[in-house]
């Protein structure tokens, strides 16, 4: 018998978009003076709303704005005070999650069980997190070179966010920088900028004062002037390798503080004694999450001969049951690609991969005729000489490596610029202990991946970016 | 009303021979259950609670109720049990839903060995299916030439389907040829006069088996042992079934037709009451073994009050309004 | 009588344990305080750089592997070598710096000292920086720090005392290094190097350059395999940004110019500024 879910899509009544939306600076949305850009939901191409593209002299005014509340509120604010704000932003978030949930999956594309039960969830606690650190600050920093003093807030941070987790980007770098009592300006990614400017009404409706939080709408150009403006003390970065370098060389011989959270081309690493049902779920979840639009990502599956063909099989199996399309479905598993400009470069690295001799696998799956859309995708037989094997797809495309020995597999996880994450697939204890200690990556999931939680610190080693979010770790990027 | 189609193709010498090396010694058995991949708790939980989210609605639902009603094992097994009762239960799994002749029947009726015959009766030619629980049901604490009577005894009344309960004591003591080789005794027991034999449910009471990496061991072992369907629990023991434990018990039989191109059920018995979970259940048998599994064949709800609410949300889905307790049958 | 006739030592650069002498066979004159002739000190090539760093990375996996207890003995046996040799010390201070003795021996006393309490944080950092995360799930959650890599470092002017302060935090963690000696001041880093070579610190660890900053400094600042720049020592604003620019390319740790009072007790931050943090998850379950 075949068992057809029906649709069940989530209802788009409850949000409200606005046909357009200006800057929000200074705790007032205001006209910008650049051009404007849309919006589009990329699952349908639809536009969704015109957004105003901030220029120089929009992020001028809004550092101004940043510093003037820095200076005579926020930074005189008590801790306790802070965090209670914090604490209400997150009650609001929880109240508004649904909201949340469905208008996000409508910018980005991804599934709404993905905004439901991860981003939207995460982010409030993300701020309740932090909230809670705000009158504790003199526990953040052990060892500061204060003599004793509590750590100092450094000022105003500028903050550049990506789309792939837009909302939660947005808390990761907001709560800590406002608990240790920076104000910021922050600019949304110029593919999903509606939860940003949604979040600056939460803003609103806690009563923030204003210039706390600044929310500056548009593209790389608007990016550039915020991190190059004089007035920004801390610039805080989440985004492509390259444009973490072009930030890191454009503060150089600045007083400005930075940290940068990068790409990543992480070995998930499979051993023959692995819990091999759930070691598969751990391959699907770290490459098809969120369509592999993931910074983390398990993008180069490394697995032990003696059960490649096993592994390779059974995820096939696995991948069949994926279910893609409409976002907004709540048995969507794998939604829209976010942009057509990342569409085509996941198309490009995929097909030089096939060129390279990549055997290309997807199952059967009917793609929607409009939007952006790419089914989930391995390469068997790929070494590390490969593309694919090194260069980041940052989509739904995995390549599969084997590997002989632990060594082997700690010699090939290594091998890469970058330093993320990794993950580790077996029942034995004390070799998850070893290969955990010799990879060189910033977080490692073993017998999991992909797991987030405020309280533990996330970021990279070598070009991977540095800096840590989440935990007590999160508070070093903003206080002195 | 449905008809069993009793398709499981014959189990007992062919399959025994295919393990015949790994049931060799209790050494060459024990290798053979713990060289199987372990499972995560963890992991093997939240898989479950995902499929757990999956939205069934409007026709998908529809089916999926119909098809849950299909696989019911309609159960009453208590030390109060009568004549009356039971009788009362058949009618019942004839026909749930006396207003609808369009509703389907269970699959089964699952009763204590000294019921069989009064169930038998009551079911008559309706294709609806009776089993009986035997080898010392629950706890299983009985010599096993009484596990085999009490097995015997039922078969000949006429069941057509023997719900037995593994030794846990030897299985977590590490004997587990011992679990095996009673398996293929009872298994033998349940040979009819006239060549048939009624199928073999194998009960773990996971509840107590408490670790997953038991729960696959377990299931291989029936599974080689000769077992039609490998069934959770028997009711008496908290937890009974559970979702993340009747997954487990999906791959281990999706993993043994890999294996062996065979068949086997499973039955997750205790504690579903409710439509939401059944359908919970039903997507994990979707997603975990496949399509073939949906089927009374090869996958049961070991229930009892699970039936009413089915039949209140079939209601619901007919009118469009919520039904209530009044409007189903208490029997 | 005639006086005997000092035998005086050749000042050579230190990489991968050895003293070899540049490949580029330059040199350069050291002057002492007060103008004269003291020796000359090898000018150090981007190619002895170049070797420098391929020692410091292969020295990596050795050293960042050895347990904190036993590279917090090897700093320690540091200091107890330094102590043993701290008449010469003061006296190369007295000649190259022109300080006084009273000052000469300060600054030995606290190089020393500085040392010892370095061996001490080597197995106490972890405690201190990582730690458990409580994260809202059945997991064990651990954050612990591990070193950067190779970092390459421009040594302040006090070639003691500031060598010591940059140098010590970041092996006592397991990073590897490659050191810019002050140029004005080289010799008494080499004397060092003897010490270090002869103190149980495997080769490679440290690596000492003597010659040009702003011509060794940009080789560093672009290599691809430093992890990390320690610009304490640069003077010189313009050649400051020129080299966070270039260490920007694969994005090192960069610490940048400035230099805090050297005979205060030092903050964390000089050790952990060249420490990455990792956090490994595990599900705990049956």
């Amino acid at each position: 018998m075949t068992f057809e879910y029906a649709p069940a899509p989530e209802s788009r009544a409850i949000v409200d978009i606005k046909p357009s939306y200006g800057l929000f600076i200074d705790g007032e949305f205001v006209d910008g003076h650049g051009k404007s850009f849309k919006s589009i939901s990329p699952s349908t191409e639809e536009v969704l709303a015109e957004v105003a593209e901030a220029n120089d002299a929009d992020v001028d005014v809004a550092v101004k704005a940043a510093r003037r509340a820095y200076t005579r509120v926020w930074s005189k604010m008590s801790g306790a005070e802070r965090g209670k704000y914090l604490f209400r932003i997150a009650r609001i978030i929880q109240e508004r999650a649904r909201e949340f949930a469905v208008l996000e999956s409508i910018d980005n594309g991804k599934p709404i069980k993905e905004t439901r039960d991860v981003d939207i969830p995460l982010v409030a606690a993300h701020f309740f997190y932090y909230a809670g650190w705000a009158d504790k600050l003199a526990y953040a920093l052990p060892g500061n070179g204060n003599n004793g003093a509590d750590p100092q807030p450094l000022g105003v941070a500028g903050q550049v966010i990506p789309w792939n987790f837009p909302l939660l980007m947005l808390a990761w770098k907001i709560a800590p920088a406002l608990a240790c009592g920076n104000t910021v300006v922050l600019k949304p990614a110029e593919t999903t900028p509606l939860t940003a400017l949604l979040f600056a009404e939460v803003c609103q409706q806690a009563d923030l004062p204003a210039g706390v939080v600044n929310i500056l709408t548009g593209a790389g150009e608007t990016g550039r002037a915020i991190v190059a403006h004089p007035g920004v003390d801390k610039v805080a970065f989440t985004g492509s390798t390259d444009v973490g370098r072009a930030i890191a060389k454009s503060v150089a011989g600045t007083d400005k503080r930075v940290t940068l959270e990068l790409g990543g081309k992480a070995a998930n690493i499979v051993f023959d004694d692995a819990p091999l049902d759930q070691a598969i779920e751990g391959i699907v979840n770290g490459i098809f999450f969120n369509q592999g639009h993931v910074c983390c990502a398990g993008s180069r599956l490394l697995v032990q001969e003696s059960v490649a063909d096993e592994v390779i099989a059974t995820l096939k199996r696995r991948m069949k049951t994926l279910r893609v399309g409409d976002p907004l479905d709540k048995n969507t598993d794998i939604g829209a690609i976010n942009s057509a400009e990342q569409l085509a470069k996941i198309r490009e690295l995929s097909d030089i991969g096939e060129a390279e001799g990549a055997g290309r696998w997807s199952p059967a799956c009917d793609l929607p005729q409009t939007g952006f859309w790419f089914p989930p995708t391995i390469f068997t037989g790929v070494s590390q000489a490969h593309r694919i094997a090194r260069e980041e797809i940052f989509g739904p495309v995995l390549s599969i490596l084997t590997f002989r020995t632990p060594k082997e597999a700690v010699e090939k996880a290594n091998n890469t610029p970058f330093g993320l994450s990794a993950g580790i697939w077996t029942d034995k204890g004390s070799r998850i202990l070893w290969m955990a200690s010799q990879l060189r990556a910033g977080v490692v999931w073993s017998n999991t991946f992909n797991r987030f939680d405020p309280a533990s610190p996330f970021g990279g080693y070598k070009e991977s970016g540095y800096g840590r979010e989440g935990g007590r770790h999160g508070l070093e990027a903003y206080l002195r | 009303m449905t008809t069993l189609k009793a398709t499981a193709p014959p189990v007992g010498p062919d399959r025994l021979a295919a393990f015949a090396d790994a049931t060799a010694s209790e050494s060459a058995l024990r290798r053979f259950l713990h060289g199987l991949p372990g499972v995560d708790q963890v992991g093997a939980e939240q898989r479950a609670a995902a499929l757990g989210t999956r939205s069934i609605k409007t026709t998908a639902k529809a089916f999926a109720l119909d098809l849950a009603i299909t696989m019911v094992d309609l159960t009453t097994l208590e030390g109060m049990d009568t004549h009356g009762k039971v009788k009362a239960l058949c009618a019942k799994a004839m026909h749930p839903d006396p207003t609808d002749p369009g509703c389907p029947s269970t699959a089964a009726v699952c009763v204590y060995p000294d019921m069989v015959a009064t169930a038998k009766r009551a079911l008559g030619s309706s294709g609806v299916h009776v089993a009986a629980v035997a080898t010392a049901f629950p706890s299983g604490r009985a010599a096993l030439d009484i596990k085999l009577a009490d097995t015997a005894d039922a078969v000949e009344a006429g069941a057509d389907e023997i719900d037995m309960v593994i030794d846990r004591g030897a299985f977590l003591s590490g004997r587990y040829l011992e679990v095996f080789e009673e398996i293929v005794a009872v298994r033998a027991a349940c040979a009819r006069p006239d060549g048939g034999h009624a199928h073999l449910k194998v009960i773990f009471e996971t509840g107590e088996l408490q670790t997953y990496d038991n729960v696959r061991r377990a299931s291989w072992l029936a599974m080689m042992a000769g077992a039609h369907f490998i069934k959770t629990s028997t009711g008496k023991v908290q937890p009974a079934a559970t979702l993340p434990v009747t997954m487990i018990m999906l791959e281990a039989v999706r993993d043994f037709r890999e294996a062996t191109g065979q068949m086997v059920g499973v039955k997750p018995a205790g504690g579903i009451r409710h439509s939401k979970d059944a359908i919970k259940y039903l997507v994990t048998v979707n997603e975990i073994a496949g399509e073939d599994w949906l089927d009374p064949d090869w996958f049961r709800f070991g229930a009892s009050t699970l039936l009413n609410d089915l039949l209140m949300q079939r209601s619901k889905i007919k009118t469009g309004h919520y039904s209530g307790p009044d409007y189903v049958t208490l029997d | 009588m005639s006086a005997r006739l000092d035998v005086k030592k050749t000042y050579k650069l230190y990489i991968d344990g050895e003293f070899p002498r540049s490949e580029s066979g330059r040199s350069y004159v050291v002057a002492d305080a007060k103008g004269g002739f003291l020796a000359n000190a090898s000018q150090a090539s981007r190619k002895d750089a170049r070797d420098a760093v391929r020692a410091a990375r292969s020295a990596f996996g050795g050293w960042s592997g050895r347990t904190a207890y036993n590279r917090g003995q090897v700093v320690y046996r540091i200091a107890e070598v330094l102590e043993s040799r701290r008449d010469q010390f003061e006296a190369e201070l007295r000649s190259s710096e022109g300080v006084t003795p009273a000052k000469a021996r300060t600054f030995v006393d606290a190089a020393i000292d500085r040392l010892v309490w370095y061996a001490g944080w080597a197995d106490k950092i972890a405690q201190v920086v990582g730690g458990a995360n409580p994260v809202a799930g059945p997991y064990f959650n651990h954050s612990a720090p591990e070193p950067s890599g190779v970092i390459a470092i421009i040594a302040p002017a006090g070639p003691l005392l500031g060598l010591v302060s940059v140098v010590a935090p970041v092996i006592t963690t397991g990073n590897t290094c490659v050191v810019i000696a002050s140029e004005p001041h080289p010799l008494t880093a080499i004397t060092l190097a003897e010490v270090m070579a002869t103190s149980d610190l495997p080769g490679g660890v440290v690596n000492v350059l003597t010659g040009s900053v702003a011509e060794i400094a940009p080789w560093l600042a672009s290599h691809s395999d430093v992890n990390g720049i320690d610009l304490t020592g640069v003077t010189d604003p313009g050649l400051g940004r020129t080299l966070e620019e270039a260490a920007a390319e694969n994005l090192k740790r960069v610490r940048r110019p400035g230099l805090e009072d050297l005979l205060a007790t030092p903050a964390l931050d000089r050790m952990t500024k060249f420490l990455e943090t990792k956090t490994v998850w595990h599900p705990m379950g049956l």
